[in-house]
């Protein structure tokens, strides 16, 4: 996918979403432009299927979690320490507002999709479900 | 908008619709003219890739991720041709016999129930699978059920043919599920009963259905629509509404029959789940194999069913508390992992329910009772319990803090495991079993419908699918949708005679 300005729906946050990302599966960390590309292709297509609202909605959370790194550290949610990134959105995942925890909920379950739908996402995880199904797993070894 | 002329419309094609098209499929060859209305696509065999994201995209209603009006649960629900036969795993169970009599729906006997699912069940090829193809997720349930006390069942199920993808819930790429979209609605086709898909059905006014077709989008999968896009008027001396629980109280109340039908879109019932994973010294066979072949049934007792499962890489991540790398740790293990799916017993409450929004969308607000909240985490402790049995060395519960059980806490399952830890909005909950909205008993104060799933006041309009039952059913619902459905078909059935003359006059 293109992720030139204006491409990817929360472009404008583009490296704070990498290192939520990163945080929520920390092996994203590792992912190369492929890879990448893959993964805002498939949040990309969950998003066509909202109605726009969500988007802006997900798009000011990022921006938001932006600037609770920078209200809490005086930096960059990207120059964070991992520690401290997780802590952040843990804080965020179990807040006293519903709002936020749907919130981080919601961008959680994107970056998940983004990664571990990817076909490399699951053979990472060894994860070789085969349509042929037994047959797979006996000839070839290749089912499970 | 282009008229069009038919006796009898149904809207929708699943487990409901596509019963009452087979029942009917003789009347075409007498002079009446039956069409099935169904929103989604029809898919070809190539369509079924198995692949997660795509595969639920193009099935699943918003791709499986429809949420409550509390974004607190996520429920799925098919459209398809065929509907959410296509996507269940193909467990067909009869209706427990002191649900229906707890149901007290006059007209309604569980013999009569009982004796129509059996005959579907011998239609549809249900039958148990033998011992060689249970996998080890399947294997280690029971082993650990024995171990922990619990009496393990096996499910019956429609296959023929099944090679064991495990990927029923995206849509059999073997063709092996006896779905409706195999079975009913193929055969009534070949009788002359007309189907077309991609094929909305926005209301219901003055006996005729407004259907909106849709063209094919490019990527799309599936075939074009049989008709020509555009927005139709199909007149019907009868019409069925079979779009299930939420499609069909979203397509009355569109109609504008709220009023009219003070009950319609209540009662929604959903057997909220909760997917249980648990890591295994060793790798087991998972990812091949039938995925869901047995259960324990603790409804009566405790409000919970336990089933087997296993659920794709993208689903089980979401359903992980948490994430970092402890979620991430647990995801490598996939091959190693076993998965139950814990199934609570709702019951009809006020104010769970279906409305439609401003643009006529269907809108599902439900809240989460103390009585489903203790079936999940009573639920919860049994699979603990049945995991530690078989073998698990550790246990990921989303109502424990933290989630993770080590084998060496398995005896403080029940401390660990509590109501407390269940927030909803971060412990992930989904639900595949939609009941309600429709539901039938005595007049329009209690119900939408008769027994017979004719709607109070207008005997033209009928409704045959999961939105007829007053409460949550307690067991996989797909048998007794036929049975209901099949008690429907057989109402138009008598009364086609008198159909016949209206076509003839």
């Amino acid at each position: 996918m293109d992720t030139e300005a204006g491409q990817f729906p929360l472009r404008c946050n583009e490296k704070v979403f990498r290192s939520i990302a990163a945080t929520v599966v920390p092996e994203a960390g590792t992912l190369g432009v492929d890879d990448w590309a893959e993964f805002y292709s498939l949040v990309e297509h969950a998003l066509s299927m909202r109605p726009p609202a969500i988007v802006k909605q997900l798009s000011a959370f990022v921006t938001l979690i932006n600037l609770l790194a920078l209200a809490r550290h005086a930096r960059s949610f990207v120059y964070l320490t991992s520690g401290q990134r997780y802590t952040l959105l843990h804080s965020l995942e179990t807040s006293r507002l519903g709002t936020l925890r749907k919130g981080m909920w919601g961008l959680r379950t994107l970056m998940l999709m983004g990664f571990y739908a990817r076909p490399a996402g699951r053979a990472a995880i060894g994860y070789r479900a085969d349509a042929r199904g037994w047959a797979a797993l006996r000839t070839q070894g290749t089912a499970q | 908008m282009i008229d069009r002329e038919y006796d009898i419309v149904i809207i929708g094609s699943g487990a409901g619709g596509g019963t009452v098209a087979w029942e009917l499929r003789d009347l075409p060859a007498h002079g009446l003219k039956v069409l099935v209305v169904e929103q989604g696509p029809r898919l070809q065999d190539e369509d079924f890739t198995g692949r997660e994201v795509e595969m639920a995209s193009a099935l699943y209603e918003d791709g499986g991720g429809f949420l409550t009006a509390q974004g607190t649960m996520t429920l799925a629900f098919g459209r398809a041709y065929g509907g959410s036969t296509v996507v269940y795993t193909g467990t067909s169970l009869i209706a427990p016999e002191r649900v229906i009599r707890e149901w007290g729906v006059p007209g309604l006997e569980f013999t009569d129930l009982a004796g129509r699912s059996r005959a579907y069940a011998v239609h549809n090829n249900v039958h148990l699978l033998d011992a060689p193809e249970i996998n080890d997720n399947n294997r280690l349930f029971v082993e650990g059920a024995r171990a922990a006390g619990y009496h393990a069942e096996q499910f019956p199920l429609n296959l023929k043919g099944c090679l064991g993808s495990s990927l029923c819930n995206l849509g059999c790429p073997n063709a092996a599920k006896q779905g409706t979209h195999r079975v009913q609605l193929p055969a009534a086709e070949q009788a002359g009963v007309e189907v077309i898909t991609r094929a909305t059905a926005l209301r219901i006014e003055n006996r005729s259905v407004i259907v909106q077709v849709a063209a094919q989008q490019a990527g799309e999968k599936g075939l074009p629509s049989e008709w020509v896009p555009g927005e139709y008027r199909v007149r019907a001396a009868t019409i069925v509404v079979s779009g299930g629980a939420v499609g069909s109280s979203a397509l009355l109340l569109r109609s504008g029959l709220q009023k009219q039908l003070p009950m319609l879109g209540e009662r929604f019932t959903c057997h909220p789940a909760h997917i249980l994973v648990a890591e295994h010294p060793q790798p087991i066979t998972n990812a091949v194999g039938h995925p869901k072949s047995y259960f324990v049934d603790r409804a009566a007792e405790e409000s919970y069913v336990l089933e087997t499962c296993m659920y794709f890489p993208f689903t089980t991540a979401k359903n992980l508390t948490g994430f970092g790398e402890v979620h991430s740790r647990f995801m490598r293990a996939f091959a190693r992992l076993q998965m139950i799916l814990v199934l609570a017993c709702d019951r009809a409450v006020s104010g769970n329910r279906i409305t439609i929004d401003r643009k006529g969308k269907p809108v599902v607000s439900y809240s989460f009772t103390p009585q489903v909240i203790a079936g999940l985490v009573a639920g919860t402790r049994a699979s603990a319990r049945i995991f530690f049995g078989a073998g698990a060395l550790r246990v990921h519960a989303p109502t424990a803090d933290p989630p993770l059980i080590e084998r060496s806490d398995a005896d403080r399952i029940d401390r660990r495991i509590d109501a407390r830890h269940f927030r909803a909005g971060t412990t992930t909950v989904s639900a595949a079993h939609l009941m309600g909205g429709c539901s039938m008993g005595s007049n329009v104060r209690d119900s939408v419908t008769d027994s017979l799933g004719r709607v109070h006041g207008l005997p033209w309009l009928r409704v045959a699918d999961s939105s007829l039952f007053p409460d949550a059913l307690q067991i996989n619902p797909y048998l007794t949708i036929m049975a209901l459905a099949g008690r429907v078909a057989e109402q138009i059935r008598s009364e086609a005679g008198s159909l016949r003359e209206a076509v003839t006059a």
